[in-house]
């Protein structure tokens, strides 16, 4: 029997997860419903659908796997560009790792499955402003991934009940992504790296497909502002924990 | 596409996408980094954010194009403005799903 201290513990845990983890469910489910009623229009069952959520558990890369399926790719094609479209998690989980020291492997293991654009960006700013914990950024990674796994499934079984583009939904994420970059802007450094990797980004994304333009970008950009931080350490000094 | 090969290329999917998920966090979460690596890193989420967003907003269409007036953009103007001014993460998405539902029906 769990004793009531740590069933409230629990409960907190919980709660505050699910609590943060709202702006990200919002903008799941439309782009979830989505997929399942594109998915389906391919010819895959409900039963196949919630199977590729559960075993990806990323968007964009369901979206191109199903557009190549219809296309009639081989599954060696699929799954290397499933890849390369996914490689910018590398860059996230190396980020987020600095604040999961000394947890079980066990723990990490499953921390792996939930890291997404979404979670990464959400969990390392609360990370960042303390009052945050692995227990916590597990919940949101969990709550985000069933409601992913959830909406592409009724989506999947032809229920698209919210009307598309109903109430701005579209541009839930949008938005967080949004305050949660104001929020990373700490110091001239922290701005001076996000234009580097804006601009950077824009002109690569022009000039070559796919989506290999975050990744390169990203280390770019933090490349130049650890370049700026040791030549210009005016420039370099930061409001708050680095 | 029958269903052992549909297994397959889910199986093979989800492999490809949980290693870079898991490695950097089973590799570095166990030991101490060199100071310019953790500075590094330090520098990643800002970075990332905004090459996700900047190409979002300002281009367009399959083969990408520069598209500088878009509801997107426009709304992002304000919607970064009040995320600015009051920090208030629930507030900025309201604000921004709103505006762009506004935006979809006068300007789109």
């Amino acid at each position: 029997m769990p004793t009531p201290a740590a069933t409230a513990d629990r409960t907190s845990i919980l709660k505050d997860g699910i609590r943060a983890a709202w702006p990200i469910c919002l903008g799941y489910v439309p782009i979830g419903l989505a997929f399942g009623v594109l998915a389906q229009k391919a010819g895959l069952s409900p039963l196949a659908i919630g199977l590729m959520s559960v075993l990806v558990f990323a968007g964009s890369s369901q979206f191109i796997a199903v557009a190549m399926l219809e296309a009639g790719s081989g599954i060696a094609a699929i799954v290397a560009t499933v890849f390369t479209v996914n490689l910018r998690h590398l860059l996230m989980s190396s980020a987020i790792s600095v604040y999961l020291k000394g947890i079980h492997r066990r723990w990490l293991a499953l921390f792996a499955y939930g890291i997404t654009d979404e979670s990464f960006a959400l969990n390392l700013v609360r990370f960042r402003e303390g009052n945050w914990d692995w227990k916590r950024a597990l919940t949101v990674n969990h709550v985000t991934n069933a409601i992913w796994v959830g909406s592409t499934l009724i989506g999947g079984l032809g229920g698209s009940f919210i009307p598309a583009h109903a109430f701005g939904i579209d541009y839930a994420l949008m938005a967080m992504f949004l305050c949660l970059l104001v929020y990373q802007l700490r110091g001239r450094l922290y701005i001076v790296t996000g234009l580097v990797a804006g601009v950077v980004a824009v002109a690569l994304s022009l000039a070559i497909p796919g989506n290999s333009y975050i990744v390169a970008a990203s280390v770019i950009a933090a490349t130049a502002g650890l370049y700026i931080r040791r030549r210009y350490p005016e420039i370099g000094r930061t409001k708050g924990p680095g | 596409m029958i269903l052992q090969d549909y297994l397959f290329l889910c199986l093979g999917m989800g492999f490809v996408t949980y290693v870079p998920r898991w490695v950097p966090l089973f590799a570095l979460s166990q030991r101490t980094l060199p100071r310019w690596l953790e500075e590094w890193l330090d520098l990643i989420p800002v970075a990332i954010l905004s090459a996700l967003i900047l190409p979002s907003l300002v281009t367009a269409g399959e083969p990408r194009q520069l598209s500088l007036w878009n509801i997107d953009l426009l709304v992002a103007v304000p919607v970064l403005l009040f995320a600015l001014r009051t920090r208030s993460l629930g507030g900025t998405v309201v604000l921004g799903m709103a505006l762009y539902w506004l935006a979809g029906k006068f300007l789109g």
